[in-house]
């Protein structure tokens, strides 16, 4: 899948899809899922009925035209609250086939545990055909038919049809890169692989599934703001029966259409309509930055974090440690001792490795190293190196390792070395001591490199409120200084899993709300335990069972996206309440006068609109209601624009924009709309 | 500036300066730290031992609920049977009738509602123990029932997680013993020596200097006047309430009214800062309702000081004002002052006819009744007040892109629900109650009742529809003043009258404390940047904005019909 974020809000197909389905939702049955537009169902049904009823030969209830038109406005009213659902679950849809379009049928290896001729035979058949525990094979060149995971082999994957992303990787069984993704492409070698959903199952199509509704279910604060919103509807429900009767009182006879119109004017229909749209392009929005979600829930959740958990390598430093320095020992040449590294790291194929020699400004193929042994790293002896023909043995290591292996063999280790050492420790560097026959000369400094602009991402996170927190390997001390460096807001270090779960479990009982991400089996508890867990699409199938949330990208900064998008999604319903409710004061100031114009002519004095007569006010404001949903469906799509600047200036920007906004531009709207109609009227 | 404007003023700011300490008293009193007063101990402790009240035993809102509900419905009862036998009970001197069961309903709701609408007439329409221990007993209970509310939403607030808001024992005799009864002590002797009556005797006769022969009416006054006003009552003794020369004999009393009318909602605003230690919250809350207040006042007092356009037209001169229907020992501005601040704080004892306000006096008065929440009654001001905040933070806080909390605690469905419930609701009895009157003064004017309904209204027209709806806004918010003017001793008024009381009375105080119970509940959440701050200027003008636009706002029609055609066919 490619990103398309800024594709059209309304490419062609889906608008002709969405308007087919805006008169599929007229529906009763679903209709009457949200309260709101379901009392404007009514009133269209109500102002039906009169318009037949006129037709009959009423008299008292003004024009038969005049009220088909409020009956069409209302009827319009409902096609669009219905149409901006539909555009949100089609574009979701989209979204998410072009995601399944990558996993259609493709010939897959089947292995048979038992075949017709032998044992383990393979025999090509649909993809549809497997089922979760089977096993296939791929090979270099085939497509992967289905989610699994490597339970042989390894294999360079090209993953760019889900994550974009076009460097391939390496996948291969046991540890936690063994998860495989269908649509994806076997660029070299062979693996066998399990089958770990049934077709149908599989995350993506969980999440087609939300975004098509079926399986849809509101939010917490959706469930809230709808009771809200129901509360809106029925005081305004109130405001219009009981007018009945002081109409009564004051000898005012009221239109049906009249008191349709008011009512339809003043429950907020705006986000009611926008409700659903607003929820779904929230998973959609998810969707787009590569992100499936298994729940709307979680979506709204990741705005409300208060923790990150963020992996040192990859999310807050670049992949890998760099070497930065060579510190040659007290009365060792620094070429030779620079040579020395290079020598000894010519055949260590770990990117710190790499980085010395490219430190060293050394060409290896200068070097002949016919006949040297290389020794490699072990986790017993910490160290790596390599003995030259001539005798030279040369050793790279942890501090502890190399001093065990000078002092064993009698010599001495420098003090100035072993400051240097805890110099660069403290500076957030690792340090490597070289040997030589068991003679120390030297230090190398490798430095964590800090990605650019990640300061500024967790100052942005900072000022939403929101605590960084390191998980790293390092000792306390390289900790501390990357954390400082990198400007996270604490970290944990020497981290093993349990620390992570540990960490997560105080933070949630101090009240607090943690993400993580993470991708390896043992990541699988603290991503469950975690309110938001991220898992990374190439982790192993049990944490991406654990998490709510798999990325697709495997790209550990996605969190704070994740956030921001949260955070959007309950901004974009807070906003979009606001400016509809701040709408009725203008609507008032409309509707009002013209009720009374003929009984209470002092009245008048509130129509400060001037509008021109009491029809074409009321008209202007049922027609200003109507048209302000489609007006606002990009914004309910694309969602309010987050700003980090604090909770208080947010509130300040957002009542600004939104309710000094929502009471100003009725009045605007309403007045030019009258202005249109008076050449018509 | 005028010296009736100066006199306001100055009201105003020493009723600010004796809140603040008050605030701090309350509080202290509440959290059991030590006060001046702790010599009442025993008096508290006998009560609780004859009443087999553990004192110390925490109580969950539903607890707490059902302790205040019970023991007002025991009131209800005693004081029900006790109207209608008061002409065979003693301490009758002037031989007082009982009254008739729906009126006996009517006024012992609207006493034990802190409402003290009164139908009946204290002169003739009570005894002196039914004025003593009926009325102002309950006038000393209902106003300790709202305080005794208002702390378990202290509670609630104050802590981090908790299941106890308190006991409402405990709360409720110390509200009555540590802060009513001084305070009314304190001002009966003002009011004794200024020549309101406390004595048994029956009417005096009295030769005026025309030489007429007049009864007076006296008894057992200034004791109820104090706790009417400080309870935020309103009930007065005699019918004429605060304007009877008795009641309110001059501009001195008036003022010392005037503070006590609001003193303890003020206080008790302030006394939330204290509590739970969040004063710019609190200080907020009182710069919302002091905003609306100034507004409100600066309204009335203007239209009230510049008289009657109508008069003018007819070469009248109006130098003190629009002085229909009010006494001129207090003079224009200070009615004026005196009728928003009745009407803020649900206390409803008047010191002039609000019927004869200018239109848009009245309207504001009304809107005042509405809101209900600018410092509001004795204890359920700053409950009804709590609503508002709940819908604000809960819009609020999804403007700021984070699930919607309130000190530290999630806003959830049923917390909305409940506030929705509770705004609903007085929408509903306001102008369900006004439909339904409306209703039947026009389809059935003749209906063969004790008062015609076609004879219900003093005033036809706009003014006619502002006494219904003043009738039953007034209900609803507990308030009990009279637009006047509305035959209303009838069964059609006594009986929806009193419904609308007590449904407006119970839900609403309700609604907030099982909020503060469920809200208290929850797990707590330490604030971040990324909190809405609910003590912030910001949010106080968001307040404002849910107070106008979902309160005021769906009051909009039937206040046009009522004073705003009234003011606009006066003036154009």
């Amino acid at each position: 899948m490619k990103r398309n974020r800024n594709s059209s809000l309304f490419p062609r197909d889906l608008v002709m899809e969405s308007l087919k389905q805006s008169f599929v939702k007229l529906k009763p049955g679903i209709m009457v899922k949200n309260p709101v537009m379901f009392t404007v169902y009514i009133g269209t049904i109500i102002m039906l009925a009169v318009c037949i009823w006129i037709q009959q030969g009423e008299k008292s209830q003004g024009s038969l035209a005049y009220n088909i038109v409020i009956f069409s406005v209302l009827f319009v009213t409902l096609l669009f609250a219905n149409f901006a659902e539909a555009i949100a679950e089609a574009r979701g849809k989209a979204q998410a086939n072009s995601l399944r379009k990558t996993r259609e049928d493709t010939p897959a290896k089947k292995v048979f545990a038992v075949g017709e001729i032998y044992v383990d035979e393979v025999k090509v058949v649909p993809s549809s055909q497997l089922r979760k525990g089977d096993f296939f094979i791929c090979e270099a060149g085939d497509t992967i038919p289905m989610d699994g995971e490597i339970v042989e082999g390894l294999a360079t994957i090209d993953e760019s049809a889900i994550t974009g992303e076009s460097a391939p990787v390496i996948r291969e069984s046991g540890g936690d890169k063994s998860s495989v993704t269908g649509g994806t492409k076997v660029l070299s070698d062979k693996i066998k692989v399990q089958v770990t959903t049934n077709p149908g199952e599989s995350f993506l199509d969980k999440m087609i599934a939300l975004v098509e509704g079926a399986s849809r279910q509101k939010t917490p604060n959706e469930i809230a703001l709808t009771i809200l919103l129901a509360c809106f509807t029925l005081i305004f429900l109130i405001v219009c029966v009981t007018l009945k009767p002081f109409g009564d009182y004051a000898n005012t006879p009221i239109t049906i259409a009249a008191f349709v119109s008011l009512y339809v004017c003043l429950i907020p229909t705006t986000i009611g309509g926008l409700l659903s749209a607003i929820g779904i392009a929230g998973m959609d929005r998810a969707l787009r930055a590569n992100v499936i979600t298994k729940s709307g829930k979680a979506v709204e959740t990741a705005g409300d974090l208060d923790t990150l958990l963020l992996d040192k390598t990859g999310t807050i430093t670049i992949g890998n440690r760099k070497a930065t320095h060579f510190w040659a020992a007290k009365n060792v040449d620094e070429k030779i001792f620079v040579e020395a590294c290079a020598l000894a790291s010519l055949a260590d194929a770990t990117p710190e490795g790499k980085s010395i020699v490219e430190l060293s400004g050394i060409n290896p193929n200068n070097f002949s190293t016919n006949g040297a042994r290389f020794i490699e790293f072990t986790a017993e002896t910490r160290s790596s190196g390599i003995d030259l023909p001539s005798g030279l043995k040369i050793r790279k290591g942890a501090f502890d390792s190399i001093r065990n292996l000078v002092t064993r063999a009698g010599n001495v280790f420098p003090i100035e070395t072993e400051e240097r050492v805890k110099t660069i420790s403290s500076n957030g560097g690792t340090p490597l001591v070289v040997s030589q026959n068991s003679d120390v000369i030297g230090v190398i400094e490798l430095q964590d490199i800090i990605k650019p602009g990640i300061q500024e991402r967790f100052g942005r996170l900072r000022k939403m409120g929101v605590k960084t927190v390191m998980v790293t390997g390092d000792n306390p001390l390289t900790a501390k200084y990357i954390a400082d460096k990198a400007g996270v807001d604490d970290f944990i270090a020497e981290a093993k899993p349990e620390d992570k779960m540990n960490y997560i479990k105080k933070e949630q009982q101090g009240g607090k709300l943690v993400a993580m991400m993470g991708d390896g089996t043992n990541d699988a508890p603290a991503l469950a335990q975690a309110d938001v867990g991220v898992a990374m699409n190439s982790g192993t199938q049990a944490a991406k069972e654990a998490g709510n949330m798999v990325d697709l990208d495997n790209d550990p900064t996605k969190l704070i996206e994740i956030v921001e998008i949260g955070k959007q999604l309950l901004m974009t319903r807070g906003t979009l309440t606001t400016f509809s409710i701040a709408n009725d004061v203008a609507k008032y100031f409309a509707i009002v006068p013209a009720l009374f114009i003929t009984s209470i002519p002092a009245l008048q004095a509130l129509n400060i609109m001037n509008l021109k007569s009491g029809q074409s006010a009321i008209l202007s404001a049922v027609i200003f209601n109507a048209i302000i949903i489609p007006i606002l469906i990009p914004l309910a799509l694309r969602g309010v624009a987050y700003k980090p600047i604090g909770a208080s200036a947010l509130l300040r920007r957002n009542l600004l924009i939104y309710g000094l906004g929502g009471i100003i531009a009725p009045f605007i709207g309403i007045k030019l709309i009258d202005m249109l109609l008076a050449v018509f009227m | 500036m005028s010296m009736e404007l100066v006199g306001v003023v100055l009201i105003f700011l020493i009723t600010v300066l004796l809140s603040y300490p008050l605030g701090r008293y309350l509080a202290k009193v509440f959290k059991g730290e030590k006060t001046i007063l702790d010599f009442m101990n025993p008096v508290e402790k006998w009560i609780f031992r004859i009443c087999g009240i553990d004192p110390r035993k925490s109580m969950n809102w539903k607890e707490f609920l059902k302790a205040m509900l019970t023991i007002n419905l025991l009131w209800f009862v005693y004081g029900f049977f006790l109207l209608i036998f008061q002409d065979k009970l003693p301490l009758n001197p002037d031989g007082n009738p009982g009254q008739t069961p729906d009126l006996a309903f009517n006024s012992i709701v609207s006493f034990v509602t802190n409402t003290n609408l009164q139908d009946y007439s204290g002169e003739s329409g009570a005894t002196y123990l039914t004025q003593l221990f009926v009325f102002t007993f309950l006038q000393f209970t209902s106003a300790a029932t709202g305080i005794a509310c208002l702390i378990a939403l202290f509670n609630g607030l104050k802590e981090k997680t908790t299941n106890n808001l308190g006991n409402f024992w405990s709360i409720f005799v110390k509200s009555i013993t540590r802060v009513l009864l001084p305070l009314s002590v304190i001002v009966a002797v003002i009011l004794v020596f200024s020549g309101s009556p406390s004595s048994f005797d029956g009417k005096e006769t009295i030769i005026t200097m025309q030489g007429d022969t007049v009864q007076v009416s006296r008894g057992p006054a200034a004791g109820m006047i104090a706790i009417k006003q400080l309870g935020t009552n309103g009930g007065g003794y005699f019918g004429a309430n605060s304007a009877h020369p008795l009641e309110n004999p001059n501009y001195f009393t008036n003022m010392v009214e005037l503070i006590s009318i609001v003193l303890i909602s003020m206080a008790s605003i302030f006394a939330l800062g204290f509590y739970i230690n969040k004063k710019k919250f609190a200080y907020v809350i009182f710069g919302v309702m002091t905003f609306f207040f100034v507004l409100f006042c600066a309204n009335n007092i203007y239209f009230e000081t510049k008289g009657n356009p109508e008069l003018d037209k007819l070469g009248i001169s109006q130098q003190a004002g629009n002085m229909e229907g009010k006494e001129v020992r207090f003079g224009a501005a200070s009615t004026a002052y005196w009728s928003v601040i009745t009407t803020s704080t649900s206390n409803g004892s008047v010191n002039g006819m609000h019927d004869s306000l200018m239109p848009l006096s009245g309207g504001v008065v009304m809107l005042d009744m509405m809101i209900n929440a600018l410092y509001g009654g004795v204890g359920v001001g700053l409950l009804n007040y709590f609503i508002y905040i709940i819908i604000a933070v809960f819009i609020a806080g999804l403007m700021v892109g984070r699930t919607p909390e309130f000190m530290g605690h999630k806003v959830e469905a049923r917390e909305v629900k409940i506030a929705a419930l509770v705004t609903l609701l007085c929408a509903f009895l306001i102008k369900g109650g006004t439909a339904l009157a409306s209703y039947i003064f026009v389809h059935h004017p003749n209906a063969d009742w004790a008062v015609k309904p076609s004879a219900w209204l003093n005033n036809p027209g706009n003014h006619g529809f502002s006494e219904m709806l003043y009738q039953y806004t007034s209900s609803t918010a507990n308030n009990g003043s009279g637009f006047e003017g509305l035959a209303d001793n009838n069964i059609f008024w006594n009986v929806s009258a009193g419904i609308v009381m007590l449904l407006a009375r119970f839900l609403p105080i309700i609604g907030p404390v099982a909020i503060a119970g469920l809200l208290a509940n929850k797990k707590y959440i330490p604030e971040s940047s990324g909190t809405l701050k609910t003590d912030s200027v910001t949010f106080g003008v968001m307040t404002i904005a849910v107070i106008v636009i979902v309160t005021a706002l769906s009051y909009f029609p039937p206040l046009a019909l009522g004073p705003i055609a009234e003011y606009l066919g006066i003036h154009h």
